[in-house]
């Protein structure tokens, strides 16, 4: 029986609990003197079958779910020959893998090789029972949790405190989600950096000044051994974030204090949503532009004027970051603008100062720290952009500060260490997560003091 | 008394010649001032105009695709297939012969051999498939000579179109295919029509034959996994979060935690999902599911957002007037808060949604990228989406790649600006002001 059968199976059975066990409690009301009788409605009496036929074994099957594959697996391998246990790790799945796509019916068997039967007849044989065991398992906890709400049914009981109890503890599991998935990214992200740092010091790491990451595939293959010093990829990294936040945050700051101050309603009702919309195409196609239109275009100029530019130069890539982002700051600064009290204008313009001294010398000084705190978010996006990079940047890490050549930054490098065809254990792809931490903690940081630098400065207008 | 007051005059004279003078400068900064704000407007709405004129110009040439019509002996022993075969048998035979020496009979005046070669070349190799399914479609036409509409090749496409480029391109290849597309044209064999195909077919290496639905199937199976997953986790995590939770530190916790993910870079979360559902969970590489389920953790805080915004918004006296009346909490907020809060939930859930629709990086990580031929048929097979099949294309050295790039992207851009509007139809109609 698949498992999405079973599914539905105790779907029903909770379906059906609902409504039996509504319907007794309507009759148990009933012959109590009333609806009025019961202390919750039998609404409720129903729902509390339901989630008594739901939870325990959905639980129990997501429990079953995780442990099951390293059970039968040990099982299987136990059949394994004395002369077997002496394998390395990597020998082991590879032979335990064989066995299961053949127990899949994937592969064909390997002729003549006993132990392989013996062990996909044990696989099939624990696979059949557990699935068996397990779907008896739910379909039983399903139904003797609709049974035990069923005889709950008596007008003392007080179902819908239980119910209401229940949603209660589901929304705050659902809240906790979010400190779940930061835990998730942390420990993720941590253990297989140490794992990395096992084998390449952190020292190289941090302080090399050579990335070439390519170690060799099988172990007895001659081969360099790979350099992991990730200095140029934060050069890289910083080159054209700081190219994207040149070009961004004159023109978005600029854009929104022309929106909020001087422009007619018209014109703020056509060029808002049209901020939006350029806020809102998605980064690949932001990337297409700036690998297909303008470095082309840049390189051609280049060569007018005697330059060798980089068919993939951080120049491209960092203006059409800056593009993508101006809409970021734009917005925020818009905000902050809008929330600098209208007095405060009137006051400078009474005491006859023009509409951009006040201004500047006004409005931006007390709208500053929202300002800053935008500005740094969007260096924390540019920082963690990948797909115009990805698309635009180069590959080789060279250290350099000329914006007219290739470079590489921490996010292709994980994507491209990251997409290959490569064993996961091999440093070359633990790195990815070692710049992936990187990322993570240099964007943490720079979030972190952006709301820092609103709380302590923000000044209060009534 | 006096003395003072003409001090007083020759200040005032003096202080207002002074502004005076400085007047025509400050006008002047504060006229500097405004064109720049304007300036940096207009650049924006520049770059904007500049990048969908170049996608629309450049995709365009996609929509349209290229046929020709051949005239082919289908004789059944010649393709190897007994008189009354079967589906399968129709679509395993191979065609590539009785296409060739239909090309050959169209062009009888070509007799060496690098011409025919040349001349073979003229139609798509996905022409086989087209003719097996006119065969399927019509079993009567095997041993007769059909005349069938098959794609042709994508330079020959380009040059039919006689697309700009073209023109200049005077090698002599190029020329010779002038001069068949010249001769096919007066025999009326060879025309345009608008490219289904685009929509009925999954990816292909030729770019002729590559179609979006594989892709867009892959992003219809990942969003509804990820509004599956996020949209009842965020509800519920906002309703908690603004109408439950009490002042402590988890609360706390919890909000710092929302802000904070929503300015994680996305890359991030792909190494999440390649490390905790890929490696530990072991879930199936490539799917939309894992796509989804990372996806998902990616809006929630958008969702979470706009949701307690929305809840916020609903007076107080709604809830009291429910409580009044005897309702518990949860009842007073599943029947009367959340219904009022709704549209504002729904908008920010499409707002969630299309961001998730254009994101790629964290399904690079998980393995969307590969080139997946079949369209999906549901959440666990191998599949790509949208943004990354632009990303695939568009390393694609062939002009006719770039141009369907651009078609997906027009395909991308559509999904979107339709989702951005249903949002803000649900803002303009059903939002209430209190």
């Amino acid at each position: 029986m698949p498992i999405s059968n079973l599914l539905l199976i105790i779907l029903a059975v909770a379906l059906a609990g609902f409504f039996v066990v509504r319907q007794r409690a309507y009759n148990v009301a009933l012959k109590n003197g009333g609806i009025a009788k019961l202390h919750s409605l039998p609404l409720y009496y129903g729902y509390l079958a339901g989630i008594w036929a739901l939870v325990p074994a959905l639980l129990m099957l997501a429990l079953w779910g995780l442990m099951e594959s390293t059970l039968i697996e040990r099982s299987v391998l136990s059949l394994a020959p004395l002369s077997m246990t002496g394998l390395g790790d990597a020998q082991l799945t590879l032979m335990l893998n064989q066995v299961k796509n053949v127990a899949a019916g994937v592969v064909a068997p390997t002729a003549g090789d006993d132990v392989q039967a013996a062990m996909v007849a044990q696989m099939i044989k624990w696979q059949g029972s557990s699935l068996l065991a397990k779907s008896a398992l739910a379909i039983l906890l399903a139904v003797g949790g609709a049974l035990w709400a069923l005889r709950q049914v008596r007008p003392s009981y007080r179902a819908r405190i239980k119910v209401e109890g229940f949603v209660r503890l589901a929304m705050l599991f659902c809240a906790s989600v979010a400190i779940l998935t930061t835990v998730g990214i942390i420990l993720s992200v941590l253990f297989e950096s140490v794992r990395f740092f096992g084998k390449v010091p952190i020292s190289e790491f941090m302080l090399g000044t050579h990335w070439s990451p390519q170690t060799s595939i099988r172990a007895d293959q001659v081969a360099s051994e790979g350099s992991f010093g990730a200095i140029p990829l934060f050069v890289g990294t910083l080159l054209i974030s700081a190219i994207a936040l040149t070009v961004a945050v004159p023109i978005g700051l600029m854009s929104a204090i022309y929106l909020t101050e001087y422009a007619a309603p018209r014109t703020r009702a056509f060029a808002k949503p049209a901020m939006e919309i350029l806020a809102g195409i998605p980064t690949v196609v932001y990337g297409f532009f700036a690998a297909l239109t303008v470095a082309p275009a840049l390189r051609g100029w280049g060569e007018m004027i005697g330059l060798s530019v980089s068919s993939e130069s951080a120049l491209a890539a960092g203006l059409v970051m800056g593009v993508m982002i101006i809409p970021f700051i734009s917005s925020l600064t818009d905000d902050v603008l809008n929330a600098v009290p209208q007095t405060m204008r009137d006051g400078s313009l009474g005491l006859g100062a023009t509409q951009s001294e006040t201004i500047r010398q006004v409005v931006i000084p007390a709208a500053l720290p929202g300002i800053v705190s935008g500005i740094l978010l969007a260096a924390s996006r540019a920082i963690g952009e990948t797909m115009i990079v990805v698309m635009a940047a180069g590959l080789a890490a060279n250290m350099t500060v000329n914006p007219l050549e290739a470079v590489t930054t921490v996010t292709v490098q994980i994507v491209t260490l990251l997409t290959g065809d490569q064993e996961f254990d091999s440093a070359k792809t633990l790195a990815a997560f070692a710049l992936g931490l990187m990322l993570f903690v240099t964007t943490l940081i720079l979030n972190v003091i952006a709301l820092y630098v609103v709380r302590k400065y923000r000044e209060q207008y009534e | 008394m006096t003395d003072t007051h003409t001090v007083n005059a020759i200040q005032t004279t003096d202080t207002t010649a002074i502004v005076r003078a400085g007047l025509a400068k400050r006008y002047a900064r504060e006229r500097r001032f405004k064109f720049m704000g304007w300036a940096a407007v207009a650049i924006s709405m520049l770059f904007l105009a500049f990048l969908m004129t170049s996608i629309v110009l450049k995709g365009l040439p996609a929509f349209t695709a290229t046929y020709i019509k051949l005239d082919i002996a289908l004789q059944a022993d010649a393709l190897g297939l007994t008189d009354t075969p079967s589906e399968l048998e129709l679509r395993r035979a191979k065609y590539g012969k009785a296409i060739k020496s239909s090309l050959r009979a169209q062009f009888p005046e070509l007799t060496k051999r690098k011409d025919k070669r040349e001349l073979y070349q003229l139609v798509s190799s996905y022409a086989p498939r087209q003719v097996a399914d006119a065969l399927v479609a019509n079993p009567a036409l095997l041993n007769s000579t059909a005349s069938i509409w098959v794609l042709a090749d994508d330079q020959i496409a380009a040059l039919a179109r006689n697309a700009a480029y073209t023109s200049k391109r005077t090698d002599e290849r190029t020329q010779k295919r002038r001069v068949y597309i010249a001769a096919l044209r007066a025999d009326e064999r060879i025309e345009t029509r608008f490219n289904w195909l685009f929509f009925q077919r999954g990816d292909s290496r030729e770019p002729e034959a590559a179609g979006l639905k594989g892709a867009i199937m892959g992003s219809l199976y990942t969003l509804f996994v990820t509004l599956l997953l996020s949209f009842p986790i965020g509800v519920a995590a906002a309703v908690y979060l603004e109408e439950f939770a009490p002042r402590n530190r988890l609360t706390d916790i919890i909000e710092v935690n929302i802000n904070n993910l929503a300015a994680v870079p996305s890359i991030v979360f792909g190494l999440l999902g390649v490390a905790m559902f890929i490696n530990f969970f072991h879930l199936p590489r490539s799917a939309p599911l894992v796509g989804g389920i990372v996806l998902s953790l990616m809006t929630l805080p958008t969702i979470i957002i706009a949701s307690r915004a929305a809840l916020k918004s609903v007076p107080p006296s709604i809830a009291d007037a429910a409580l009044a009346l005897g309702a518990s909490k949860i009842q007073t907020i599943s029947h009367h808060v959340l219904p009022l809060a709704m549209p504002g939930i729904l908008t920010g859930t499409i707002i969630g949604m299309a961001q998730a629709l254009g994101e790629s990086a964290p399904l690079l990580m998980i393995g969307m990228v590969a080139f997946i031929v079949d369209v999906p048929a549901g959440v666990t097979d191998p599949a790509t989406v949208l943004p990354i099949q632009v990303y695939l294309w568009s390393d694609s050295p062939e002009r006719a790649f770039t141009e369907r790039t651009s078609a997906a992207i027009m395909v991308l851009l559509v999904f979107l600006i339709l989702m951005n509007a249903l949002a803000v139809l649900l803002r303009k109609q059903f939002e209430r002001r209190w």
